[in-house]
């Protein structure tokens, strides 16, 4: 029997931190946490040393563009940039072409996700028939197939009536309904935050007032119909304040947050560069730090990229006609440990087993590091400095915002499913 | 000064710099050839994704005028519209040997965008609701001569009335005013003033007639029929009651005040009274500066180691 051994790191997980060795077994399965483990003849040793292992990230938010746009990125440069930033799981939103709204394309998904073999790819379902906002998905068709999370992602459900109907029908379906918060008549045209710089630039703004309005409106549609809701991208300091006003309540309301914004101010637009558009978009400092105090006392539940990887030349459009979105899945982590002002066990909570939980993948994914559990496991060195390099990220998109940027935190294995898929910061796939 | 994207980048002391050099290019104008070599084997590429006459061919005859070589690409007729990019557009022609773009995109930022892939000037004739600078540098010209203010605006008190909003003449002209040392009053209803306006360098008048007495410049923007559609106005008629010149309004300025808008006019909605019988009425000197302080510009970006001596 083959062993891999992780050796000399420091186990941290929701049982704490200790210093341990793991070995995983080849059923995929972590088979001893020890002080020493002493590795046989055959094993494959992967040192650890100045290193955390803990539960592999899950991402809730990431576009992987495959079907329809795979000039931009695939299921497998998508799954290689999740395996390289720690990822063992991903949640594809459904705005895809033709959207997941259907068993077959949920399926196709998943097979392009086991076929790349790096992570596991959690194809997330419609609301409505082709995210348009019309009538029901086959959310129980869909539910029965697996699918877990829902939603209309890069839209919102605008018609209040029909997002009622969703929750109620959801409820005995024991899925979770997550909302981009975005009311649309607001927000004809937008290319920023309306802000005093985009007063100054001439551009049309994303009013605050547009999310945080359907954020409002879909904790009283969870209060109503007492199906949770999970809220993605909360980008303002009104929409934190609302999550943690229904949290108090006692409301089935989960939310996440992404690297950049909590990073990155809409000041940054001033150069008309289309790198910095991305929907809902980078707010003020004022949001800034309102998001990174809802992540710490935990408001926010997960730390979610909104990975949307888009083709350089669709970037190099003017602004008000380039597509919103930027990378984010070879970046999160580094980000949350220099810029987030929380203990590491926190950090790592927001990128594991609390998104896991709010996916439907607690059963494997964000599990305690024991034997016995299945063994999706991030090796992290926190201390690690790097530079970001377009250039060298996986992703098959360039559009990163923090080119150039050191950064402090990187992960140098990722154990997938038993398999070492990150190897010394290097894909082995 | 490499390029001329917005008033932003310019301080008082650039602005009165160029209105100065406008002197003599006004001055040039007025020969019986005027034409001078200054920039004789330049060339300088109009790109206009948007339609203009009137800032097209000021720019046109300003560049030929210090004989320039001058060349209209026609967007219309061109690889553009066979979905060539933008990035693609301007590293070609720059291949062929360009000294500068004159562009105009009705895309705010364009013109920004442009100077990270060509080596030539870049010059913004207009982007989005972004910016017009050579706009707030003719009506700069124009209220300098019209008041006789070689040395700046302080004490002077302007009103900019309208769609401030959507309009990149506002930006740049407020900008340019106040950095001249004019007090600035915006006037316009709610709905066509920008959101954080408050960041702005101006003061805000829901009523006209409140401010008319007071003012020495009053500058009047263009109002268009879509932004009833935007559910901006309730109608034109409406907006022409509270905002629109009248007989009765002009005649509530003081008499050395100038009266100006930059074209072309909606006679009946902001314009109500003739123009040709406003006695403070300086619209055509405001074209006619035109062509003399897109001359200033062009020489101060491509004139280097020229002089404005010899005839053509």
């Amino acid at each position: 029997m083959t062993r891999t051994i992780i050796t000399a790191g420091t186990v941290l997980d929701q049982g704490g931190r200790r210093r341990a060795d793991v070995a995983i077994g080849d059923d995929g399965r972590i088979a001893a946490v020890d002080e020493a483990i002493a590795p046989a003849a055959g094993d494959v040793v992967l040192d650890a040393a100045g290193c955390v292992i803990c539960p592999g990230f899950v991402d809730l938010h990431v576009h992987l563009r495959e079907p329809g746009k795979e000039e931009a990125e695939t299921i497998e440069t998508g799954s290689r940039a999740a395996a390289l930033g720690g990822f063992t799981a991903v949640v594809a939103m459904p705005n895809t072409d033709p959207a997941q709204d259907s068993v077959a394309v949920i399926e196709f998904v998943r097979a392009q996700g086991r076929r790349a073999g790096l992570c596991e790819v959690v194809p997330s379902g419609c609301i409505t028939v082709g995210r348009q906002g019309r009538t029901l998905a086959p959310l129980a068709e869909l539910a029965a197939a697996g699918v877990r999370l829902f939603t209309d992602d890069g839209a919102g459900v605008q018609d209040p009536q029909l997002m009622r109907r969703a929750l109620e029908y959801a409820g005995p379906l024991r899925i979770t309904l997550a909302q981009h918060c975005e009311v649309a008549a607001m927000t004809a045209g937008a290319v920023m935050h309306e802000g005093a710089c985009c007063s100054r630039l001439g551009v049309p703004g994303w009013p605050s007032l547009a999310e945080e309005l359907m954020v409002h409106r879909d904790i009283e549609l969870s209060r109503l119909t007492g199906s949770p809701v999970h809220l993605l991208h909360l980008s303002t300091a009104g929409s934190v304040a609302l999550v943690r006003a229904a949290k108090a309540d006692g409301l089935r309301v989960t939310a996440e947050a992404t690297p950049h914004h909590f990073t990155l101010t809409d000041e940054r637009l001033a150069g008309y560069d289309a790198v910095f558009k991305v929907n809902p978009p980078l707010r003020t400092a004022a949001d800034i730090e309102a998001v990174r105090a809802g992540l710490a006392d935990g408001t926010i539940d997960a730390i979610a990229t909104d990975h949307a990887p888009h083709a350089p030349e669709t970037k190099e459009a003017p602004l008000d006609q380039a597509p919103p979105g930027m990378l984010g899945l070879e970046t999160a982590l580094a980000l949350s440990l220099t810029y987030l002002d929380m203990p590491l066990e926190d950090i790592i909570a927001a990128l594991s087993w609390k998104p896991a939980a709010i996916a439907g993948l607690a059963d494997r994914h964000g599990r305690p590091v024991t034997p016995g559990e299945p063994a999706n496991l991030a090796v992290v060195d926190p201390a690690a400095t790097w530079t970001v390099v377009p250039a060298k990220l996986a992703s098959k998109s360039r559009n990163t915002p923090y080119a150039g940027m050191e950064l402090r935190g990187s992960v140098r294995h990722t154990i997938f499913d038993g398999h070492p898929v990150v190897v010394d910061g290097v894909a082995t796939r | 000064m490499k390029h001329l994207l917005s008033i932003d980048d310019l301080s008082a002391a650039d602005i009165t710099d160029l209105l100065d050099l406008t002197d003599h290019m006004v001055e040039i104008g007025q020969r019986p050839i005027p034409k001078v070599p200054a920039l004789r084997g330049k060339n300088v590429v109009s790109l206009f994704f948007e339609d203009s006459t009137r800032t097209r061919t000021s720019f046109d005859t300003a560049a030929k005028r210090l004989s320039a070589d001058t060349l209209n690409f026609a967007v219309s007729s061109s690889s553009v519209n066979k979905g060539e990019s933008l990035r693609d557009t301007i590293e070609t022609i720059t291949a062929m040997g360009v000294d500068a773009f004159v562009v105009r995109h009705r895309s705010s930022g364009v013109p920004q965008m442009l100077t990270a892939w060509t080596t030539a000037s870049v010059i913004n004739a207009g982007d989005g609701w972004h910016q017009h600078p050579t706009q707030a540098l003719l009506d700069c010209y124009t209220i300098r001569t019209g008041l006789n203010r070689r040395d700046g605006f302080d004490g002077l008190t302007v009103a900019v009335v309208g769609d401030v909003k959507h309009s990149r003449v506002a930006r740049s002209d407020v900008d340019a005013f106040a950095k001249l040392g004019a007090r600035v009053i915006l006037v316009a209803p709610p709905t066509l003033l920008p959101t954080h306006v408050e960041t702005w360098p101006v003061e805000v008048s829901h009523d006209l007639d409140s401010v008319l007495g007071e003012l020495d410049v009053l500058y009047l923007l263009r109002v268009q029929r879509e932004r009833m559609d935007d559910g901006l106005l309730p109608s034109l008629r409406e907006y022409s009651t509270c905002y629109g010149l009248t007989a009765a309004r002009a005649g509530a300025l003081p008499g050395h005040a100038l009266v100006m808008h930059p074209g072309p006019m909606n006679r009946g909605v902001e314009m109500v009274v003739d123009p040709g019988e406003l006695p403070g009425s300086v619209i055509l000197h405001q074209v006619a500066n035109g062509v003399a302080v897109r001359m200033a510009v062009l020489f101060r970006l491509l004139g280097a180691g020229t002089d404005l001596k010899g005839h053509a």
